[in-house]
């Protein structure tokens, strides 16, 4: 405990930049400021990566004090391989979501959303640290403020009201949670001295009975959040109001709280109830894949369109949790990372392109590619990678899950891959109505009259998206560095689990496979 | 007969005689200080008096003598003045806690600057609205300095309530504590009839449910044979014949406080009575009304009626839940600031009552969990400083026509003045009970404790309660900061340092029991149960 708490300085970083951010002058200083502060993160997020030992068992680089000693609450932090790969995730898109939405807004306006982006940036980087039950709660409920402020701060007219809805489906869940919460404590104050640590909360005996109880809370807080049939209603009417860069930040940081407290809480802490709730959770899972895929197919709004890929992609990771296997949970755990990649990629280009056309419906576009073919091009790379093309990274992420889904019930794989299909109609349709067919007359007189309308990515945008695409390619043929992390973390897991892991593969081979 | 002499335990009782003292010298002020230098005698008075008062309960609160029961602390205090007043732990606490915010409530007494150099109180109450004498005492500048003495004998008689060991004695305290509000409330320098309205159902709902109290009184001596709880608590053990007196004297008694703390279905004046009165008598009486009444409650179902919580924690059980239910849906519907936030204070009467129904016997606690007293002290602490800043901000927000309490006039002040309606903001978020601030940490007690005592439907309504309170608190959020300022938006205005410092003190005591919460908390726990 007496090395340097790392961990504190990483999400100390940028919430005093977030501050510094507020009492900054109004206008280019502040933006600067926002970006050396998450760029000093992305570098704290390195330093964690250097330390940390891949092959270590348990948390790591821990830090531990009491902070609330009636309700047994520490301020305890720890790292394992699932909250390293999504602290690093988180630190590489805040960056390039800054720059993304550099000009979003007006100079003297865009204050707030640098600070409130990088305040969300520090409460989930505390979520994917915390090893307290209270600590992650705590701050869990505390990432939606920040995040209200995003999406009804900025944003399109209905942005008001998509915020409350937001807000109120997220809230809901974690007032559900909070029971359960209080659950534990009712629980671990009979047993002696109350605390959430969680590795106390672990050892506690907790009836079969009351874990289900507890287990239905957190799961339907995870369910609010990931989100999950039928409680993702909020979804498609948040990304379709907020601004691209502020959708990444929900969709590929925030809402991956969900599906990391499903490993972490659910499947960590109430391994029985878990397993009896599976076949239920599986049967959403799969509505969500097959309904998302087919709410997304029915859209003309892009940003409606990719938020509810995510629904499906949501459905994925979530079947991956819940059929117990080390395969199923790598692949859970690498989607999380290579869904945040291609969404984020997808996002950022959507908004580019909106930026241009000032419409986000795909029926008023068309034709684009000859006149936009950088725009065209990159987009379609990071459809093709949320398509599931082998080569790509999300692929790897995919086989995985859905060797896993066959494993479990041959008809649950049959059911899950039809998604692959929907999925290439979804982005390839949207590809099509957006950059291909005849060039409209109006878009070609605004070609001659040349302006912003019709002008390819500049170099800020393109330099925002190389890493992006370079992500997409690397992890697609490459994904070992990744599996080699969360591996450990998922063989402890099903280890504590003790739900019959059958048909065991080493997960390297899987990953060779998949670099082939 | 032989007449001996009560003894008194000046030595415990003396911040509460101080803040009488202050009062009663207060009233002499009126008939001979100049009408000009009042305003400075009476609020410093106040404000010195109350101070004493608090570092006096300070002092008091780290002498009492302790209980023990098998080397463990388990109550400190001592029964005085014969048996009618305990001065315990939790009543220490209490009274500090309605010391510290009948402070703020001097503070935004005397606050000067937002009515142009008078104070919100009418220049002369007896004057009738719209007639030639009123407008001739507001044309002279005349103030009413009478409030300060009358928030005394308020404080008086909120420090005198939840200390009270007999029924009569709570009775009397009651009434001290009421009388001046009644009178406070109708003392608005605008909206006058409005005010006077307030003042006057106040009064007569209170007094009738004082009617009701009484009778339990009487009803509840008839079964004890005796107004002292011990003796009340004896018999409860001991007695089988005279149930039914029991049931009803508890009962009438639960209604005369029910009435005072705003729960439903007697929280019919809650909304008129905190839209009608002066702003700053709102943000005193929500705040100490209910922390010394909740005080006096506790110590009411737990020492005198703790042998039978089996007959009275149903009852409560489906008051909390309907107050909780009832509290949180009107007050969606609610167009006036002052009123929703009425209404809001009904639910957190219910979130309290989740609190003081989690009671449950010593034996079935685990060894380190917070007790229901604990939970329910710590929630009025963490309650009083956003009740009082949120009224306070409210009396910041004006128009031509004086306070601007109606919700389309406070559209997009957020855009002009970004920290005041941050600070609402932020007040309301703790009122809803996000992480992060005092009412998150309040509201997890609360719900704790019920949990704990098994009493999971009441947590339930809670929690889904608190998810609709979230709505009406985070739409103001919205109004405040994402709706365009329209012509009819009300301004901020500057108040003196008198409101600022209350508001900034308030905020940070939020800010501060969501973050750090352990020492209110241990203050909370060290307070020990009630003696008897």
């Amino acid at each position: 405990m007496d090395s340097f708490p790392w961990l504190t300085v990483l999400w100390a970083v940028p919430l005093a930049g977030a501050l510094v951010t507020t009492f900054a002058p109004k206008g280019l200083l502040a933006k600067q400021v926002a970006l050396v502060a998450s760029l000093l993160t992305l570098a704290v997020g390195v330093v964690l990566a250097t330390q940390f030992d891949k092959d270590g068992s348990g948390f790591q680089l821990e830090e531990t004090h009491t902070w609330i000693k009636a309700f047994g609450v520490h301020y305890a932090l720890g790292l394992d391989g699932l909250g390293l790969l999504l602290v690093l995730l988180t630190v590489v898109l805040v960056p390039i979501v800054l720059l993304a939405g550099w000009n979003d807004s007006p100079l003297d306006e865009c204050k707030p959303w640098f600070a409130w982006a990088l305040a969300l940036e520090a409460l989930s980087l505390a979520v994917f640290v915390a090893t307290d039950v209270f600590l992650f709660y705590v701050v869990f409920e505390a990432t939606l403020i920040p995040a209200y402020f995003l999406i009804g701060g900025f944003g399109r007219s209905r942005r008001g009201a998509a915020a409350l809805k937001f807000l109120m489906f997220q809230l809901g869940g974690g007032l559900v949670l909070l029971g359960s919460v209080i659950g534990l404590y009712v629980v671990s104050a009979q047993q002696g001295s109350p605390s959430y640590l969680f590795g106390d909360v672990q050892d506690l005996d907790i009836s079969t009975n009351a874990g289900r109880w507890l287990f239905a809370g957190f799961f339907i807080a995870f369910a609010v959040k990931a989100p999950l049939f039928p409680l993702h209603t909020w979804l498609a009417d948040t990304t379709e109001q907020a601004t691209p860069p502020t959708s990444v930040l929900l969709v590929c940081v925030l809402d991956k709280i969900g599906t990391f407290g499903m490993l972490r809480f659910c499947l960590g802490l109430f391994p029985e109830a878990s397993d009896w709730a599976t076949p239920v959770v599986v049967v959403l899972a799969l509505i969500s894949i097959v309904y998302g895929a087919f709410l997304a197919i029915a859209q003309d709004d892009i940003l409606r369109l990719i938020g509810l890929t995510s629904l499906s992609h949501f459905g994925f990771i979530t079947l991956g949790i819940f059929v117990f296997t080390t395969e199923g949970a790598n692949g859970s755990i690498l989607y999380m990372v290579n869904h945040g990649i291609a969404t984020a990629a997808l996002f950022l280009i959507a908004g580019f392109l909106i930026k241009r056309r000032g419409t986000t419906l795909m029926s008023q576009m068309g034709g684009l590619e000859k006149v936009q073919p950088v725009i065209a091009g990159l987009f379609l790379v990071a459809a093709l990678a949320t398509a599931g093309l082998p080569g790509l990274s999300q692929f790897v992420s995919e086989i995985l899950v859905l060797i896993s889904a066959f494993d479990y019930r041959w008809y649950v794989g049959a059911i899950a891959v039809t998604a692959i299909v929907l999925a290439a109609i979804y982005m390839l349709w949207a590809y099509q109505k957006m950059f291909t067919g005849p060039n409209p007359d109006s878009l070609q007189v605004e070609v001659e009259a040349g302006g912003d309308g019709v002008a390819d990515l500049g170099r800020r945008e393109i330099g925002v998206l190389v890493p992006l695409m370079l992500a997409l390619v690397l992890f697609g043929f490459y994904p070992g560095p990744l599996l080699d992390v969360s591996n450990p973390f998922s063989e402890e897991l099903l280890q504590h689990t003790g739900v019959n892991d059958d048909g065991p593969q080493v997960p390297a081979e899987a990953s060779s496979e998949g670099g082939q | 007969m032989d007449f001996t002499k009560p003894t008194i335990e000046y030595a415990q009782l003396w911040p509460m005689l101080v803040v009488f003292g202050v009062a009663c010298v207060g009233v002499l002020v009126e008939g001979f200080v100049p009408r000009e230098r009042r305003y400075v005698t009476q609020a410093g008075l106040a404000v010195a008096g109350l101070v004493v008062a608090l570092a006096g309960s300070i002092y008091v609160g780290m002498d009492l003598s302790k209980l023990k029961s098998g080397g463990d602390v388990v109550a400190r205090g001592k029964i005085a003045v014969e048996g009618t007043l305990a001065v315990d732990g939790p009543s220490i606490f209490v009274w500090s806690l309605v010391l510290v915010f009948a402070i703020a409530g001097v503070l935004l007494f005397a606050e000067r600057r937002l009515e142009a150099g008078v104070s919100a109180f009418a220049g002369q109450a007896a004057a009738l609205p719209g007639t030639e004498a009123e407008r001739d005492a507001s044309t002279r500048g005349l103030d009413h300095t009478e409030v300060y003495p009358l928030l005394m004998f308020a404080v008086g008689g909120m420090m005198l309530f939840p200390t009270a060991n007999d029924l009569l004695t709570m009775f009397v305290a009651l009434e001290v504590l009421s009388l001046p509000l009644y009178l406070l409330c109708g003392l608005a320098r605008r909206r006058r009839l409005l005010s006077q309205e307030a003042a006057l159902k106040y009064f007569l709902l209170g007094a009738f449910s004082s009617a009701f109290f009484l009778y339990g009184v009487a009803l509840t001596y008839g079964f004890a044979g005796s107004m002292e709880f011990t003796d009340i608590n004896e018999a409860v053990h001991n007695d089988t014949s005279n149930h039914v007196l029991l049931l009803i004297g508890m009962g009438m008694l639960a209604v005369g406080l029910l009435f005072k703390v705003g729960a439903v279905p007697f929280h019919a004046w809650t909304p008129d009575v905190y839209q009608g009165a002066p702003t700053a008598v709102t943000a005193f009486m929500a705040a100490c009304t209910k922390i010394a009444a909740f005080g006096a409650m506790l110590r009411l179902f737990y020492v005198a009626f703790g042998a039978d919580r089996w007959d009275w924690q149903p009852m409560l059980w489906i008051i909390a839940i309907i107050t909780m239910l009832v509290g949180s849906i009107l007050a969606v519907v609610q167009t006036d600031m002052k009123r929703m936030l009425a209404y809001s204070s009904v639910a957190h009467t219910g979130f309290l009552l989740t609190g003081l129904l989690g009671v449950q016997a010593a034996s079935a606690l685990g060894p380190d969990e917070i007790t229901s007293l604990q939970a329910v002290l710590f929630y009025l602490a963490t309650y009083g400083p956003a009740v009082v800043a949120t009224f306070a901000i409210v009396t910041l927000v004006r128009d031509a026509g004086g306070e601007a309490t109606a919700f389309s006039k406070w559209a997009g002040i957020g855009r002009r003045s970004p920290w005041v309606a941050g600070a609402f903001g932020f007040l309301l978020l703790s009122m809803a009970g996000i992480p992060l601030t005092g009412g998150f940490v309040g509201k997890w007690a609360v719900f704790e404790v019920a949990f704990a005592a098994g009493a999971w439907p009441v947590v339930v309504v809670a929690i889904i309660a608190s998810v609709i309170s979230v709505f009406f608190y985070v739409r103001v959020i919205r109004l405040m900061f994402f709706a365009e300022l329209t012509a009819e938006s009300a301004a901020v205005t500057r108040p003196s340092l008198l409101t600022s410092v209350t508001i900034a003190v308030c905020v940070l005591l939020t800010l501060l029991l969501g973050v750090v919460p352990g020492p209110v908390l241990d203050l909370a726990g060290n307070a020990g149960s009630f003696i008897r």
